[in-house]
């Protein structure tokens, strides 16, 4: 089992914390005049994404988190799990409902992911910045108003509903920010 | 980038070097008018600082001898002091092995000087003239805190609970949250003084911290205060939450700092830490006569980062040590 001591601690590190993997959001050293040296670090649990303070003496190891990124490719759904592949390898992975989290909504087959890997199993999956869905359902599309203002729901392909200009039509292929969740252009 | 990934341009702009070279001019210049006399004094050292929280740095010969890199010039300038010296000043680097941070940097500059005939409440006032010089503007008198009536104040407890780890533990994790285990209540009360309360001090002027406990002392005389308790005769002078120096009103007792040293050794041992000399020859000038002085060390660049209103002192250092 490897570790990291605190001198090696920055910004990214996966350490574990009481059994869960944290990455290190910020490191300070601090040492009084004289006496015992600290290392302040921010922390983010991987699981839940909570931000925490933590304190250690300098010198002190701390167990490595078996964390690392891979990009993958979505594949299918199964109706329980996602399942991805990395392209290289044609190694599958399975995620669960919890790491898919807010990448269900955006995610189609073939999209490439970003996906951090916990003792080998997707602990999170990051979705594009940028996809291009299809719209399935909206109100019929107003001819001639492309000013964008107003707006109305779209329903896209993989069931996110995202606000569109009225121009939009069921059929347009639309550009979205998934980190936003807003409307970029039309494809 | 290099292939080891260094970067080869300096990370201090050529500006803030201009205002390094300037500060350190108006040093030497501020010295000199009060006949303060420069001295420099080994880098290299066969013995070291014998403190258990501090890692000197080594380098062997090629003859095997070990030499020690000095954490700071102290036992050089006290034997200079010893034989008549007078009062002196110093301008140089000193080395502090696994202290690296926005404001730590393994090699850095220390400003030490020593004031025959000053207590540290005298040496601090030299301090307010010295800053008011380099900022150009005076806001004297400092707030000078003792160092109990801070840590009372940031954790609600008394003198007598904040002694006890138990207690001291409780009220500090309340406020910053968990602490490493492994920690006694020395240790409690340095991260008292590291994370509560040390980041508030100096923000509306620059401030002094004195009156540390005793086994604070380092190199500081001991002595009994008006409240029974003894205390440690040392200061710390803060400014914008950073603590800029470190002074003493010296420990002027050959057999006394004999004891402390072997205690410190004591510790390293017990703790696996490496051993470290101690300066026989710092003894044996003591044993000769120190004069009663008060001295103190100032960080070079954390002083000319803070002047400079900077967020670290990679803004004032050439070539930091991912960059040396």
């Amino acid at each position: 089992m490897s570790s990291y001591s605190t001198n090696q601690f920055k910004g990214g590190l996966k350490i574990m914390l009481d059994g869960d993997p944290y990455t290190i959001v910020e490191n300070e050293f601090v040492k009084p005049g004289k006496g015992q040296a600290f290392n302040r670090v921010k922390v983010r649990n991987l699981k839940n994404g909570r931000v925490v303070e933590r304190t250690f003496k300098s010198g002190d190891s701390v167990e490595a988190a078996d964390v690392h990124e891979l990009e993958l490719q979505y594949l299918y759904n199964d109706g329980e799990f996602w399942h991805f592949m990395e392209p290289k390898s044609f190694e599958q992975y399975t995620a669960d409902e919890n790491a898919v989290a807010d990448a269900k909504n955006w995610i189609k087959e073939q999209d490439n992911c970003t996906v951090v890997l916990y003792n080998g199993a997707p602990l999170s999956v990051e979705a594009p910045n940028f996809v291009e869905l299809e719209v399935t359902e909206t109100d019929p599309g107003v001819r001639g108003d492309t000013s964008g203002g107003g707006g109305k729901p779209a329903t896209l392909e993989t069931g996110a509903v995202v606000r569109v200009p009225l121009f939009i039509d069921v059929g347009d292929k639309l550009k979205v920010d998934t980190r936003s969740g807003e409307y970029v252009s039309r494809a | 980038m290099t292939d080891s990934g260094r970067v080869w341009q300096p990370a201090a702009s050529i500006e803030a070097l201009r205002f390094r070279a300037a500060v350190l001019a108006q040093l030497r210049a501020f010295f000199a008018e009060r006949g303060v006399l420069e001295v420099t004094t080994p880098v290299l050292s066969a013995a070291a600082a014998t403190d258990p929280q501090i890692e000197s740095l080594w380098l062997h010969d090629g003859s095997g001898r070990r030499w020690w890199l000095q954490s700071s010039p102290e036992f050089h300038m006290k034997r200079l002091l010893a034989a008549g010296s007078g009062a002196i000043y110093q301008i140089g680097p000193a080395f502090r092995g696994d202290e690296q941070g926005r404001w730590h940097n393994p090699e850095f500059s220390m400003l030490e000087w020593y004031r025959p005939g000053f207590d540290h409440h005298a040496l601090m006032d030299e301090i307010e003239a010295l800053w008011a010089l380099l900022a150009k503007t005076s806001t004297s008198p400092w707030p000078r805190y003792r160092y109990a009536e801070l840590i009372c104040e940031a954790t609600g407890l008394d003198w007598a609970d904040a002694c006890d780890a138990r207690h001291l533990r409780r009220a500090l994790e309340a406020r910053v949250g968990r602490l490493p285990k492994a920690l006694d209540s020395g240790g409690l009360l340095d991260a008292a003084m590291s994370l509560l309360v040390g980041p508030g001090l100096g923000h509306e002027s620059p401030c002094f911290v004195h009156d540390f406990p005793p086994e604070q002392a380092a190199l500081a005389r001991v002595e009994q205060g008006h409240d029974g308790h003894a205390w440690a005769r040392r200061f710390e002078w803060f400014w914008c939450g950073q603590e800029l120096g470190n002074g003493f009103h010296e420990l002027t007792d050959a057999d006394e700092q004999a004891q402390r040293f072997a205690a410190d050794r004591a510790l390293r041992q017990r703790a696996a830490q490496v051993d470290v000399p101690a300066d026989d020859a710092l003894i044996a000038a003591l044993g000769s006569g120190l004069p009663a002085c008060a001295g103190v060390a100032v960080g070079v660049d954390r002083l000319c980062a803070l002047l400079m209103k900077a967020e670290g002192v990679s803004s004032v250092i050439a070539f930091p040590a991912d960059r040396a």
